[in-house]
């Protein structure tokens, strides 16, 4: 997958797999889930990529790996071109930072907020005391923090300002790129619109690169430059936002999109009018994964795998529809028929 | 509470009453908060302080003044032996007793915070250990505490002592090297609760060591459960101290454990029935404000007691 512009891409992925052992049981057979499934991804300087799936596709399993917190099972996670285990965990933090979905227990709840966002600082020995408490406000000031609350605990912040505090400590050290994991999922729809925003004009502001991970296409809809679509474990569809909702080609993002349009979306899960159920991540439907659930579904679907076809312009989707005929290994008139 | 008045509603009368019943259990929570710490720290004072609180030896015998009565029995029954001299009497060998009882607080305060901070640091290295890393460290820790879980402690000191003769360094050994699995269990799952939160995830993706994540970010939000587990600890071991010794198998004469105390006044019961109750007392108002001061700190700092 090759973007547009030429320049190196600040976070690159390859390959990237993860599958977890469960045992059920001391006796219990031993499966394997698979939550990430050889997934490639690139990030360009100032993007801001929306990734998009259903709870249980893997996305916080990804993030972990591009955060360098989880080894991957295979594949590799590079970035400014160097994998991640060889760059070192006190440079990797200064280069990608997290901020996280539940702002209750993102906070240690017995430090004080000044203590919370002064961590990175005193951690890397950033600065003298004084510098870093100035930071500190400057930070608090950034993302409208009330300078008053710095002696404060997280108890007493509501869960917009605890969501602002971390992002000021993840931002604190000025690092190149943040991945935000469903980043207002836990707020009032009041808030969410304010936190956005104001994640907008931080980048801006400080030169940041975003991966927004969310269950929500609304939420990423005014933010993203580009959105990716994951379906388990794989990264289905990807684009540039407008063309992405303008022009959605793979069938999982025409329905995604369509369940944005319902009033339902703050209700967690969007409800796909898809039928069955989530798949089961340790057992995945043979061929595509979205094959029991496809409307568009044809004959071979559930056996042969789809490869991912690049888009004119940037991004791809992979879904046989778009496959040539003779990289499907089908006689072109099932593909015009089905679509 | 000030909206109970006659025209209050009778929804209103409810909300109140309610009100007032959590007001009180709240009181109450921080009654026996109160109670056990004041009287704990009452009866660590008198044991600091001991050789202030008495002109006698605790040790000093004298045959002339022997099994003389505490001071009531002369408000009483009129025996003109008990007197101010010995306001809680003296035992067979003439050792006032009042002197004895305060300087056996040290002993039993000593076995306690001795045993505990030893069990302790065993069972919540271990705990924390298990709980943070998981997996095959956690697997080797559980077998350990499940171990340890099937020796009798009882029997186990027994032992130990039969082999190495009972004196207070032993004791406390023994004990301290006994009394730790409760310490891991608790250490253990609070850990793994802890651990799932995400600043703990956001202090690994800043760079922070596990050994600090473990001091700064995890043992300040255990330090609740660990107060709590160390009062139970703490109540239990001074127990077993004092068992040991009424066994003579723990603290050797003529040290003033209450245990000891008791055991040496067992021939007594029918004749001075005090020289019982006096020990018995003292243990079980330590043991009672210790496990007071647990039920306060687990009370004030249940969910429902947080801001
Ligand atoms: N440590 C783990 N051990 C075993 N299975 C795991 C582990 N972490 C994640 N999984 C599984 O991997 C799959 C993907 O999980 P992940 O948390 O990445 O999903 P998600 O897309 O972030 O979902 P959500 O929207 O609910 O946050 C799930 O089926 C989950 O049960
Ligand atoms: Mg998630």
């Amino acid at each position: 997958m090759t973007g547009t512009r030429d320049d190196a891409p600040i976070m690159e992925a390859q390959g990237l797999t993860k599958t977890y052992t469960l045992s059920s049981g001391l006796l219990g057979k031993k499966r394997t889930l698979h939550a990430v499934r050889g997934l490639d991804l690139d990030l360009r300087r100032g993007d801001i990529l929306g990734i998009v799936g259903e709870s249980g596709c893997g996305k916080s399993t990804l993030s972990r790996m591009l955060l360098g917190l989880e080894a991957p099972t295979e594949g590799v996670v590079r970035i400014g071109g160097q994998p991640v285990e060889q760059i070192g965990r006190a440079a990797l933090s200064r280069k990608v930072q997290p901020i996280f979905q539940d702002p209750f227990s993102s906070l240690n709840p017995r430090k004080t907020i000044e203590s919370i966002i002064s961590l990175p600082l005193r951690l890397h020995g950033i600065g003298d005391a004084a510098s870093r408490r100035r930071e500190v406000r400057e930070m608090m000031e950034r993302v409208g923090l009330p300078s008053r609350v710095a002696k404060g605990y997280p108890s007493q912040l509501s869960g917009g300002q605890r969501q602002r505090v971390s992002i000021a400590r993840a931002l604190i050290t000025r690092p190149e790129i943040v991945i935000c994991d469903e980043p207002t999922s836990a707020l009032d729809v009041s808030v969410q619109s304010q936190i956005l925003n104001m994640l907008q004009e931080l980048r801006d502001e400080l030169n940041l690169t975003y991966i927004v991970i969310t269950h929500d296409l609304a939420v990423v809809e005014h933010l993203a430059t580009e959105i990716a679509v994951m379906y388990l474990g794989r990264i289905v569809e990807r684009a540039e936002t407008e063309r992405f909702f303008g022009d959605p080609q793979h069938p999982y993002s025409r329905a995604l999109l369509k369940s944005v349009m319902t009033p339902d979306t703050s209700l967690g899960i969007p409800e796909l009018g898809l039928g069955t159920a989530f798949p089961d991540p340790a057992n995945p439907p043979p061929g595509c994964a979205f094959h029991p659930r496809c409307a568009k579904r044809f004959e071979g679907c559930d056996r042969i795998a789809p490869v991912p076809v690049p888009r004119a312009g940037g991004g791809h989707v992979e879904c046989r529809l778009f496959e040539t005929p003779e990289a499907a290994g089908l006689p072109d008139p099932a593909m015009t028929k089905e679509r | 509470m000030t909206t109970a008045g006659h025209n209050a509603t009778a929804s209103e009368r409810e909300e109140s009453i309610a009100r007032r019943r959590s007001a009180i259990s709240r009181y109450l929570g921080h009654r026996s908060l109160v109670i056990g710490g004041v009287g704990l720290a009452l009866l660590i004072l008198i044991a600091v302080f001991a050789p202030l609180l008495t002109w006698h030896d605790p040790y000093m015998q004298d045959l002339t003044s022997r099994r003389i009565p505490p001071i009531w029995h002369g408000w009483f029954y009129d025996n003109p032996k008990a007197g101010w001299l010995h306001p809680l009497g003296t035992d067979p060998l003439g050792r006032d007793y009042f002197t004895r009882l305060v300087y056996g607080a040290r002993i039993s305060l000593f076995v306690g915070f001795s045993v505990v901070a030893l069990s302790c640091v065993i069972g919540t290295t271990l705990g924390v250990l298990a709980g943070y890393f998981g997996g095959r460290i956690d697997a080797v820790i559980s077998f350990i505490v499940t171990t340890r879980l099937s020796m009798p402690v009882v029997l186990v000191a027994l032992a130990v002592v039969s082999i190495f003769d009972g004196s207070l360094q032993v004791v406390i050994l023994v004990l301290g090297l006994l009394l730790w699995d409760r310490f891991a269990v608790v250490m253990r799952s609070v850990t793994l609760q802890i651990k799932s939160q995400e600043f703990v995830t956001a202090a690994r993706a800043v760079g922070c060591s596990n050994l600090r994540i473990i001091l700064t970010e995890i043992m300040p939000n255990v330090a609740n459960s660990l107060i709590i587990v160390a009062t139970i600890e703490m109540a239990v071991a001074i127990i077993y101290e004092a068992s040991l010794s009424f066994l003579g198998l723990g603290i050797q004469p003529p040290l003033p454990s209450w245990g000891l105390m008791l055991a040496e006044a067992r021939p007594e019961i029918f004749f001075a029935a005090w020289m019982i109750t006096l020990p018995g007392i003292a243990l079980f108002l330590l043991v009672l404000f210790v496990n007071l001061l647990g039920d306060g700190v687990r009370d004030i700092t249940a969910p429902e007691g947080r801001a």
